[in-house]
């Protein structure tokens, strides 16, 4: 791997001594860490945050394993192509700081990512380890460790502590310098950028613009800044605080918010184009919720998992003194396979559900979700009917659903998709009774930004058509990126849509090219 | 944060809230809607807008306290700030010049329908309001519809004021003495359905506003999913408004009873 342009390449002194103080032996002896986990039965009882980290003396061993290949696969299984091994030496040679510095050269939210990504998907399904049969170095809970680190460090060195007050002047905000995991800033050019969104794509992209120097404006429809990280991701996943910080850091970049402002509607792409912006990024996300198209899927207690996890995450629901109510089933079945889908049955289970089932027309390898969310939600008593598919809900005579008609499923021939197509095992339909339905089959793209800009082109399923290199629209002023064009992705992805949105909107408005 | 300038009661449970957010004042159409939310902790509720000054840089709103979140709202005094309005949202109305048009409000449904009333009669039809209410007091801006209208048919339950009987009747005494080319009704779903059910009959196209729950508005939750010619559309960004004889009310009926 070329990485001479990194700041802690592979033939750096110090690397190789490293590589020397260990043999390979004694590295692959090292079992791999456990990640200190609440206790089931405690955490469906609240929503603190289920893996507690490693500790550092955890972190430095598990770093130990890694074998710093020359040739790390890992880099490879990264959809940004993070200096994994860079920044897993930085942690074994105790250089926690530097360990999160190369992190935050590559990714804009390496403490989100540490705890979202699919990572036995991507870069740890490519470790060395795997050809052994041996359990991969776990890159994201290291991952995890450096971004907290960094960010506990940032927070003990600044005092006071950074003001929540959105009406404060940015001298209040910690300044960046505080912060030593930062690539430098360049100079501002005076050049005003819009980001329509404030999920992973818009802050990765505001942060890469703020650092190139740009003035950076975001403009978010909602009451709070995040977007999925805030009304999607449940707090016993990924804690608010941790979006926070990173949204902090951004401020602290100078980078502007405003929160309640809806690109097409409150605010014209004409009226950005007046008030200087010379660039937009639109990462509105997804949208409208999926639906089946089933019997009896609009009565009372079936709604979609955006809708559920917005009124408990966003909204506060269930919280007391929070006016936002939301509906507590005490049978509730969670349809879909994915980590929305895993987000949903446990929240369910910490709303006070004794029985949670997901239902999931395909068998558990088929599943979507990320394997420890898989793991978590069975530990916390959620019920797998796997090979099942809702074909129709009853209700009671006031419209509320009281159960749910499944079709048995089998697999069968491998798809498009190449995953084994479930088929109906013919005659085989069970009744199961529940008091609320959570449908979790996925977005569609959001409609506001193509139906309010005239000139976007769309593609059939309505994401937003961009050049595969650029993220360029075909309007040349907008780029976009994250679910908007990739029509339901995952957060790293969306980061990195953000990323190569800056640098080549950069590359257009320096007239590089 | 958006600052309340005036506030005006219309009635006990009535009021009317004339609000700072100038950028929804400028952006805003007949037919749009906004987001509120009164406080730090407070649910997000759609409100439809009343009337807008783009050189005062305010929205009106018309508010019936029903539950605790507008209760609340209508608890406040000028000075006193909304935690955030945001909008507008929707579609806007579709302001042609249809011929005669039959604006149907009941309640506090008049309130939204005052500018898309106005709208009509400038964009040069013929414009015949009713308004609808259980007794005289709810009868809300008669004056201002008076302004804008060719005429004004008042229908209360219960005789107090105008004629007595439902919005219905008083559509049904036009449809059989005129030609009436479109209705627009805004108020209660049990009205919009009653209204939809006669014009159905009598084959007059009718356009209704509907009032579901919602959580975002922006088309992310699909709380406000309704069936429409068979199919699900969602109010806040398909909607509000749709062709009446296409909705399926007593759906609708039933979801509003959720919570």
């Amino acid at each position: 791997m070329d990485n001479s342009d990194t700041i802690s390449p592979r033939d750096a002194a110090w690397r190789e001594q490293l590589r020397k103080s260990h043999t390979a032996k004694e590295r692959m002896a090292i079992p791999r860490v456990k990640m200190t986990e609440l206790d089931p039965a405690y955490r469906v009882t609240c929503n603190d945050e289920v893996n507690q980290g490693l500790s550092e003396g955890q972190a430095i061993l598990e770093a130990t394993r890694c074998l710093d290949c020359p040739d790390p696969q890992c880099v490879t299984g990264c959809p940004v192509g993070i200096n994994i091994p860079g920044f897993i030496k930085n942690i074994e040679r105790e250089d926690f700081t530097e360990a999160a510095a190369v992190l935050k050269e590559t990714s804009a939210l390496p403490a989100v990512c540490g705890r979202v990504c699919p990572q036995e998907r991507q870069c740890e399904s490519k470790c060395i380890y795997n050809k052994t049969k041996r359990p991969p170095v776990a890159i994201g809970y290291l991952e995890r460790f450096a971004a907290d680190f960094a960010r506990e460090a940032a927070r003990n060195a600044s005092s006071p502590l950074p003001s929540h007050d959105p009406m404060a002047a940015p001298t209040d905000f910690r300044s960046d310098a505080d912060d030593s995991t930062l690539p430098a800033r360049a100079a501002a050019n005076g050049i005003k950028i819009a980001v329509v969104g404030s999920g992973p794509a818009s802050l990765s992209f505001a942060g890469d613009m703020a650092r190139k120097g740009y003035s950076v404006h975001v403009f978010e429809a909602l009451h709070e800044i995040g977007g999925v990280l805030k009304y999607g991701i449940p707090e016993f996943r990924l804690p608010n605080e941790i979006v926070d910080a990173e949204i902090e850091q951004l401020r602290a970049a100078g980078v502007e918010f405003t929160v309640d402002c809806v690109i097409g509607k409150t605010l014209s792409y004409d009226d950005l184009l007046n008030q200087g912006f010379k660039g937009v990024f639109v990462a509105s996300g997804a949208g409208l919720p999926r639906f089946m198209g089933i019997p009896g899927e609009n009565y009372i207690s079936v709604m979609s998992s955006n809708e559920y996890l917005t009124r408990v995450n966003l909204m506060g629901a269930g919280r007391p003194g929070w006016a936002t109510p939301v509906i507590r089933g005490k049978k509730v079945a969670v349809i879909g396979g994915g980590n929305t889908a895993m987000d949903s049955c446990r929240t369910a289970r910490r709303m006070g559900a004794d029985e949670v089932y997901i239902v999931y027309r395909r068998s558990e390898t088929e599943m979507p979700a990320r394997v420890e969310e898989v793991r978590h939600a069975k530990e916390e008593g959620v019920k797998f009917l796997t090979l099942h598919n809702p074909i129709e809900y009853l209700a009671d005579d006031n419209g509320r659903v009281r159960a749910m008609r499944l079709q048995q499923m089998e697999l069968g021939e491998p798809d498009a998709s190449g995953r084994r197509s479930p088929v109906p095992v013919e005659g085989a339909v069970t009744e199961v009774e529940v008091d609320e339905v959570i449908v979790s089959v996925g977005v569609s793209p959001n409609p506001l930004i193509p139906d309010s800009i005239d000139g976007l082109d769309v593609t059939r399923r309505g994401t937003l058509v961009v050049n595969d290199d650029t993220l360029q629209t075909t309007i040349p002023t907008i780029f976009a990126g994250g679910d908007i064009v990739r029509g339901g992705a995952t957060v790293i992805l969306a980061m990195g849509d953000g990323r190569r949105a800056a640098a080549a909107m950069d590359r257009k408005l320096s007239a590089k090219e | 944060m958006n600052r309340i300038l005036e506030k005006e009661h219309f009635s006990e449970k009535v009021v009317k809230l004339v609000v700072e957010a100038p950028m929804i004042a400028r952006a805003r159409k007949p037919g749009h809607f906004v987001i509120v939310i009164p406080n730090e902790k407070g649910e997000r509720i759609p409100l439809t807008i009343a009337d807008a000054d783009i050189n005062k840089g305010t929205i009106t709103l018309v508010i019936q306290a029903i539950g605790p979140s507008t209760t609340e709202i209508c608890a406040k005094q000028p000075g006193e700030y909304l935690h955030d309005v945001v909008g507008p949202l929707g579609r806007a109305t579709d302001i042609r010049n249809y011929g005669t048009v039959v604006c149907c409000g009941g309640g506090v449904g008049v309130a939204p329908l005052l500018p898309i009333l106005r709208a009509m009669k400038a964009a040069g039809n013929k414009v015949i309001s009713i308004l609808a209410a259980r007794t005289k007091d709810l009868i809300i801006l008669e004056e201002q519809v008076r302004e804008s209208s060719d005429e004004v048919i008042i229908m209360t339950d219960d005789g107090s004021y105008g004629n007595k009987g439902l919005v219905t009747n008083g559509l049904e005494e036009v449809i059989n003495r005129e030609k009436v080319d479109l209705v627009c009704t805004i108020g209660p779903a049990i009205m919009m359905k009653f209204v939809s059910l006669l014009t159905a009959r009598y084959d007059v196209p009718t356009i209704c506003s509907l009032n579901t729950i919602m959580v975002d508005g922006t088309g992310m939750c699909g709380a406000c999913r309704v069936t429409v010619g068979g199919k699900m559309r969602f109010v806040c960004v398909d909607g509000p408004e749709f062709d009446a004889h296409q909705v399926d009310f007593d759906e609708m009926l039933m979801r509003l009873r959720s919570y």
